[in-house]
């Protein structure tokens, strides 16, 4: 088995989720263990790489690759599959690496499996974990190609690092006259304030329940206290009340943060499939009947406008002293 | 301009899957996948917007999906294309994106598009692997689409906030749900729907060749169904007064603060 891990990257550092895969190969211990990162003026990360457990970045630096479009990286990875002979490529799911694998998929006929949160190998044979309908069914899934292709859901791995290095090759890639046909012409990417929600170990995240929009203010004052992200519900984002970049969801974020603080949200479906991976969840509801207190690990029947500020004074003067 | 929507039709209701085949049980009633129905929508203010051209719905699946694509129909496109055949059945990615893109290649439109996920497998990936087969460019996760001299403005919402893309036409573009609010069918559009061509094709009327097609064409299998872990001890109390100084302690436990 050879396996190469998508690297995805943002703002000049490779993402968790990506790291996060990386190590997750490392440790199924089988061969070695290479990683490719596409971009321009991505020499750099190879060797972030390398501390997480590739033994060989791939470096494929092109001037049109330094926008985040699938179709010029399904080239590169089909050219390494070709070349290098890779079986098993693993991406953490994103917008980006969702299109590359899918595209990857056709253009070598290879089995893709997705929303995997975990990936094992039992007699042999790679086995991919995945829930499916609403996490009701937990399925064990398998392929019959020879390359395999998997997208992890975000927060299934955390990246831990090993202090190894890569060696670094750089690589050209002809590209498909097609993959150039799509341009980015602009970008406008919100620079959040604190940590990025994706990558908080802390998130307090409000609803509805909270009552209306000046009342965000008591879960960002608890997530200040805290250290963490603010999230938010799908109901709020499409009142207006609080940005889709925060937004926890199917339609949203996936969040596994080791805490996760939910205040006036209901847990619909749509939102539970964004958190329900975090390590502790404790939401505060009036309503004793939200089906968030299902999944919740401590639930409190209470009044947010009365128990968010109040732990937060709390949490405070904890730090304090 | 000639828009193809690939549409599916999703079970309706609650959902099992057959421990025998384990595939999705498609034996209830079907539904259109919500998803698709705003990829409908975008499709006919496209339309509308220039007053002229054609919006065809193109979708895989059994014979009553029928009742779905109507359901589109009624929402104004103008007719129907759905690729049924026993054959197909149990088909992964690899095999649906291979038939679809040869039902497209027939219709040869200037634009392609898709709804972000299916509702019943949670797909979400299905047009990039279209778009590769049919070499043609593609974008998802649209929150706008703008056309304009054989071109399209797509401004896609990702993790970091919003990109705008150019491409070519014709092009393959995924769009979001909050691109739009999908129009009900009128009374006029549901009965006009059932005058509106809808046309059965067969792997084999678009040249699909069996081992290509269905589980024999398929690239992925499924071993096992198990139960979801439990979570652990879970705690709920009712606020007292006391909950906040409650919760500090639970964090505190759990070394969390």
């Amino acid at each position: 088995m050879s396996t190469l891990v998508f690297l995805e990257h943002h703002g000049n550092e490779l993402l968790k989720g990506s790291l996060g895969v990386l190590s997750k190969a490392a440790s199924l211990g089988e061969a070695e263990v290479a990683g490719v990162v596409a971009g321009t003026g991505v020499r750099a990360l190879a060797d972030e790489a390398g501390k997480f457990g590739a033994a060989k970045v791939y470096v494929a630096e092109d001037a049109q690759l330094e926008a985040p479009l699938s179709q010029p990286r399904v080239d590169v990875l089909a050219q390494l599959v070709r070349d290098k002979g890779f079986d098993t490529m693993l991406f953490a799911n994103s917008v980006l690496a969702a299109d590359v694998a899918a595209g990857l998929a056709a253009r070598l006929d290879a089995g893709i499996n997705w929303d995997l949160t975990d990936i094992v190998r039992e007699d042999g044979k790679l086995v991919g974990k995945r829930p499916a309908l609403q996490d009701s069914v937990y399925v064990d899934v398998g392929w019959t190609s020879e390359v395999r292709l998997a997208l992890f859901r975000p927060g299934s791995f955390d990246p831990s690092a090993t202090g190894g290095s890569a060696e670094v090759e750089e690589i050209q890639v002809a590209l498909e006259d097609f993959s150039s046909g799509a341009r980015m012409i602009d970008q406008a990417h919100e620079e959040s304030e604190g940590p990025s929600i994706e990558d908080a170990q802390v998130i307090v995240a409000g609803g509805r329940g909270l009552g209306g929009p000046e009342n965000f203010t008591l879960v960002e004052e608890l997530a200040k206290a805290l250290g963490g992200a603010v999230g938010a519900t799908r109901a709020v984002v499409d009142a207006g009340w609080y940005p889709y970049s925060t937004q926890v969801g199917q339609t949203g974020k996936t969040v596994a943060p080791k805490l996760y603080i939910a205040c006036g949200i209901s847990g619909a479906i749509q939102h539970k499939v964004g958190m329900q991976s975090s390590g502790v969840i404790v939401a505060v509801n009036k309503d004793p009947n939200a089906p968030i207190f299902e999944f919740s690990d401590l639930g409190v029947v209470g009044d947010v406008h009365d128990v968010v500020p109040k732990l937060t004074e709390l949490v405070k003067q904890r730090k304090a002293s | 301009m000639k828009i193809a929507v690939c549409v599916k039709q999703v079970p309706e209701g609650s959902r099992r899957i057959d421990p025998e085949t384990k595939r999705l049980d498609r034996s209830g009633e079907g539904a259109l996948n919500p998803f698709d129905s705003h990829a409908v929508e975008e499709a006919l203010r496209l339309k509308e917007s220039t007053g002229e051209g054609e919006v065809v719905l193109v979708s895989m699946g059994p014979a009553k999906a029928q009742d779905a694509l109507r359901k589109a129909l009624a929402m104004g496109a103008d007719r129907a294309v759905l690729v049924s055949d026993e054959g197909a059945a149990g088909a992964d990615l690899v095999a649906t994106s291979y038939a679809l893109a040869k039902a497209l290649e027939r219709e040869s439109a200037d634009l392609i598009l898709f709804g972000q996920q299916a509702g019943d497998s949670d797909g979400a990936v299905l047009w990039a692997a279209v778009a590769d087969r049919l070499r043609l460019p593609v974008a998802s996760q649209a929150a706008e689409v703008e056309h304009a001299d054989g071109k399209l403005t797509v401004k896609r919402q990702t993790e970091f906030g919003y990109d705008v893309i150019e491409a070519p036409l014709p092009a393959v573009v995924a769009v979001s749900d909050a691109i739009n609010e999908p129009r009900y069918p009128s009374l006029k559009g549901i009965m006009g729907a059932k005058s509106k061509p809808q046309e059965a094709l067969s792997l084999a009327d678009l040249g699909v060749e069996s081992d290509r097609a269905g589980e024999a064409g398929s690239r992925t299998e499924v071993y096992a169904l198990n139960d979801p872990p439990a979570r652990g001890d879970s705690r709920k109390i009712e606020d007292d007064g006391n909950a906040a100084q409650a919760i500090l302690d639970f964090l505190a436990e759990k070394r969390l603060v």
